[in-house]
């Protein structure tokens, strides 16, 4: 290169050419600003959560009740120790992440090694948790009432517990209504796999059992989700309820309003793919490592790098967890 | 904790420091989301829930160690260090306030009853 430039008398001022104000080679500089446009994008996502959520400030679904499964603890409440332990894995691969980059520093090439293995690892279990807490969201857990104005109603007993759908249908055996597939009647009409019972099920059901309330979206004063009395729930149940809504997906939500899972498979899965490309790019230099590319080139500052991303990612699931979790 | 490119000292120490530090922060937040002290719950300051308050500083708290200990910002020049940290926070901060103030002007529409929704 040095050929091709002009000399121009002014070398060493200044403005004179050569000079690195920001003393970072080109590579670091430019991660860091892709993750500063990185970190925009992201804010403007949970900043359009935000919005809608304060759209709807007082219905919105508490965290703690959609997010309270443990592996291996079926029926046990468990609000957030699962998303915690994710917090931990992620937090602590970044541990690992940076130690391998001190020992880059160092020129141990061992070190490196073990610590990026970790880190991969660690990545790669958040990944598979993310995937699991997506399984138990979309399938959802007791099902609920969809109105014509698309407001859920959960059920719950006097104790205000809830009640899951099975609970509470009384099934018509002699039920005429199926699905309808494209290889019956017209070919090309179909239709989505019916649920599991009819709104008639339900509120046959409801009507029998007298211990039976529905549950709104309207929260209290104290952040809990109103009870309507028995006459209303009948009411409610018998004018206005069109749907049964089981689990949650982009259109239906049996946790509460679609936009809080629109929000959730959004944010969740674009920082779930960051993790994925983030353990993809690891991956890659993981073998590097292990080939001695950066042994030769006498520094390791691509696993600084990577680490930079790597850390970028931990730190954009902070502000996740935080919105989604706990506020 | 300077960082200087011309000797690698280990920082090994001030990393398991920083991760000890992370995750009492994090407990604290989950057994805060846990319990919800009433007292949290029931006071508000500038119009949200002082326990919403507290989680949105400690997440902050998180943020900075891990950009300046993980990411390493605290070894960075000024320039490049201002360049990433200011733009973002001036910009997100501008985004919040726009975005959250309109949020709850459709909330307060809402609420006026011009339009029913709960039906």
């Amino acid at each position: 290169m040095e050929t091709t430039v002009t000399n121009t008398g002014t070398e060493g001022k200044t403005w004179g050419g050569g000079n690195k104000p920001l003393k970072v080679s080109y590579g670091k500089m430019m991660m860091w600003f892709f993750i500063l446009s990185d970190a925009l994008t992201f804010s403007g996502f949970l900043a359009a959560y935000g919005f809608s959520r304060f759209k709807f400030i007082d219905s919105w679904p508490i965290a703690d009740e959609v997010f309270n499964h443990f592996p291996f603890l079926h029926g046990v409440d468990a609000p957030m120790y699962y998303v915690a332990l994710m917090t931990f894995i992620l937090i602590f691969s970044s541990v690992t992440m940076v130690l391998a980059v001190d020992a880059g520093h160092q020129m141990k090439q061992k070190k490196v090694i073990l610590y990026m293995f970790l880190t991969i690892i660690g990545g790669a279990v958040f990944v598979g948790s993310q995937a699991w807490e997506w399984k138990n969201f979309i399938k959802g857990e007791y099902g609920a009432v969809e109105t014509k104005g698309g407001q859920i109603l959960q059920f719950v007993d006097k104790e205000g517990h809830r009640v899951a759908l099975h609970d509470i249908a009384i099934v018509n055996a002699n039920k005429d209504r199926e699905q309808h597939q494209s290889k019956n009647g017209i070919w090309y009409e179909s239709e989505k796999e019916l649920p599991t019972y009819t709104i008639q099920e339900i509120r046959d059901g409801f009507a029998k059992k007298s211990d039976l309330l529905i549950r709104t979206q309207i929260l209290t004063e104290k952040g809990e989700k109103t009870i309507l009395s028995r006459e209303e729930s009948l009411k409610r149940l018998n004018t206005d309820a069109i749907g049964i809504v089981e689990g949650a997906n982009l259109i239906h939500n049996e946790y509460g309003t679609p936009l809080f899972a629109n929000f959730f498979f959004f944010i969740t899965g674009f920082h779930g793919f960051h993790v994925l490309s983030g353990v993809v790019i690891n991956i890659i230099i993981f073998f590097n490592v292990i080939l001695g590319t950066y042994e030769r080139r006498k520094n390791y500052e691509m696993v600084e790098k990577v680490g930079l991303y790597w850390h970028f990612v931990d730190l954009v699931w902070v502000f996740v967890f935080t919105f989604f979790y706990l506020v | 904790m300077g960082h200087d490119t011309a000797h690698h000292e280990s920082n090994t120490k001030r990393i398991w420091y920083v991760f000890v530090l992370l995750s009492v922060v994090t407990i604290v937040e989950v057994i805060l989301g846990i319990i919800k002290p009433a007292f949290l719950i029931e006071t508000t300051v500038i119009s949200m829930k002082l326990l919403n308050w507290i989680f949105i500083i400690l997440t902050i708290y998180k943020a900075y160690y891990i950009t300046w200990a993980f990411m390493h910002m605290e070894g960075e020049t000024k320039g490049l260090r201002r360049s990433v940290v200011w733009t973002a926070v001036f910009l997100i901060s501008y985004l919040i306030f726009i975005l959250l103030t309109e949020g709850d002007y459709i909330y307060e529409v809402f609420k006026a009853g011009h339009k029913s929704w709960d039906f």
